[in-house]
């Protein structure tokens, strides 16, 4: 398959939008689960005017949140896939920015130090596009997620030593999801990043906190800790919004890597309620939408 | 647990009767402000010319669509999707936003921080819990963007927007030292040596 750049570029502005507006069925399956166990009275409110949210959002074609976020786009590509590497990010960055000015949403982007917004939700090095490749052949799969930046403001890296064991991964999320209380927008997806380099650790928290809800560590290992920590959070009593509540998190994501022998290191990145993304799938028929 | 109605602005009485757990809905004048619009008004010594005694102020960078002036968009903006931000980030502006220009409700999300629940004991204010990452729903009880100030922080302008049946919101800290973030963080940190021992960690130190 030799793939149509301008279908990318359209592709890539599509997703934008559509991951602003419509949240995933996976996610608003996770309100439905919350909402019938939540006991706490303000947090059972809070719950519902999230659900009210996501149907008003859809019915007036509205953004469900004012954050349009940090615009990151996944690509996957695969077998037999014909492309131009740098014309195809040369595609999406310019799909981004099309998608800021002709929906006329808000350009969340500025310059780190000036902090000049060009309006256009790009920037050096945004929007953040990483490539991997698959053995679907003639795909080209693209994710779209507009991460929250209330969510995102709560990320942590910690390297801890072989010496502390599994121990210091369990309590540093605990303390994490203590230390984020209201300001991450809970219930939140709780990303887990375990192994790797400190570089690969963070990468792996965010691809744990983008996941679907329903989908699981490919490591063994990893499971069980989703199962203890995504319980052990929800002990907390952080509640919606930190208001205080049973439904802290939907659930405790954990991705692995393996680690260097004096290494331990563990990261944390969160998802926020409005977990948006939005897939296009790009194939020889043309390019169909998902999540 | 009473419900208040309030027109803005307010009076420092009308907020000193507010209990945390109260709700409040607000109609009339609604004040947008974040990060960067406080920064340029109290670090870098710029005034607005809005009168913003007695008034509501929502952290927020909202979604506009610019139409040009006419009578429904008197400042040109018509506003497409109106919501808040986490107010932590912008704790040391709480003092000043009350003192130099007598702001009395501060709304947002996951609340503030004892500098700004010592503001509101000492000043007379409160802050409001709107529900983060509802936007949609916050944005069609907005009415119209009135006027806008500092206009070249866009998106972070000074708004002024006028809103009704903006709420209900959730009073989670008062102008008597209540502060539900406050009570909701000191039970969750009870309950941590009973998670990490769920999680059969020895040393919860």
């Amino acid at each position: 398959m030799k793939v149509d750049l301008k279908q990318v570029e359209e592709a890539a502005k599509e997703l934008y939008i559509r991951a602003l507006k419509v949240l995933p069925p996976d996610i608003k399956e996770g309100f439905k689960r919350l909402d019938a166990t939540e006991t706490h009275a303000t947090g059972k409110a809070i719950l519902g005017t999230m659900i009210r949210n996501i149907a008003v959002a859809e019915e007036n074609n509205n953004l469900l949140c004012q954050d349009t976020g940090i615009p990151i786009y996944n690509v996957w590509i695969g077998r037999n896939v014909e492309v131009d590497g740098a014309a195809l990010k040369e595609a999406i960055r310019s799909g981004c920015a099309r998608s800021t000015r002709e929906y006329s949403f808000r350009s969340s982007i500025v310059h780190p130090t000036t902090r000049v917004n060009e309006q256009t939700s790009c920037g050096r090095n945004v929007p953040v596009i990483h490539f991997d490749f698959t053995d679907r052949a003639d795909t080209l799969e693209i994710e779209m997620i507009p991460k929250g930046s209330g969510s995102e403001n709560n990320t942590w890296l910690k390297m801890a030593v072989p010496a502390e064991g599994v121990d210091a991964i369990k309590t540093f999320v605990v303390d994490c999801v203590l230390d984020a209380g209201g300001k991450t927008c809970p219930p939140t997806i709780v990303g887990v990043g375990v192994g790797g380099s400190a570089d690969l650790c963070v990468r792996l928290a965010k691809v744990a906190a983008t996941r679907p809800l329903g989908s699981r560590c490919e490591d063994a290992e990893g499971v069980k800790l989703e199962e203890t920590l995504s319980r052990a959070v929800n002990q907390l009593g952080v509640g919606p919004q930190g208001l205080g509540g049973d439904s802290t998190a939907f659930a405790v994501h954990v991705e692995l890597a393996a680690t260097h022998i004096t290494m331990n290191p563990v990261a944390v990145n969160m998802q926020c309620h409005s977990a948006r993304r939005a897939r296009a799938t790009v194939t020889p028929q043309g390019v169909t939408y998902g999540f | 647990m009473a419900h208040f109605d309030f027109n803005t602005p307010v009076t420092e009485e009308q907020v000193r009767k507010l209990r945390v757990n109260d709700t409040v809905t607000l109609n009339g004048t609604l004040f947008g402000i974040r990060d960067a619009t406080q920064i340029h008004m109290f670090d870098r010594g710029r005034k607005t010319r809005f009168d913003l005694r007695g008034h509501a102020l929502i952290h927020t960078a909202p979604n506009v669509k610019w139409v040009g002036e006419t009578k429904a968009a008197p400042a040109g903006y018509e506003p497409i999707c109106v919501g808040t931000t986490t107010s932590d980030r912008m704790e040391r502006f709480t003092r000043p936003l009350m003192e130099q220009y007598g702001a009395r409700i501060l709304i947002g999300k996951g609340g503030l921080r004892e500098g700004s629940a010592k503001a509101f004991a000492e000043l007379g204010g409160v802050y409001l819990a709107v529900v983060g990452g509802a936007a949609a729903l916050e944005t069609t009880w907005v009415e119209q963007i009135e006027d806008v100030d500092l206009d070249d922080l866009n998106p972070e302008s000074l708004w002024k927007f006028r809103v009704k049946g903006f709420g209900p919101l959730l009073v989670s800290m008062d102008s008597h030292g209540g502060s539900l973030y406050t009570e909701v963080n000191a039970q969750a940190r009870a309950k941590r040596a009973a998670a990490l021992a769920s999680l059969g960690v020895k040393t919860g130190k």
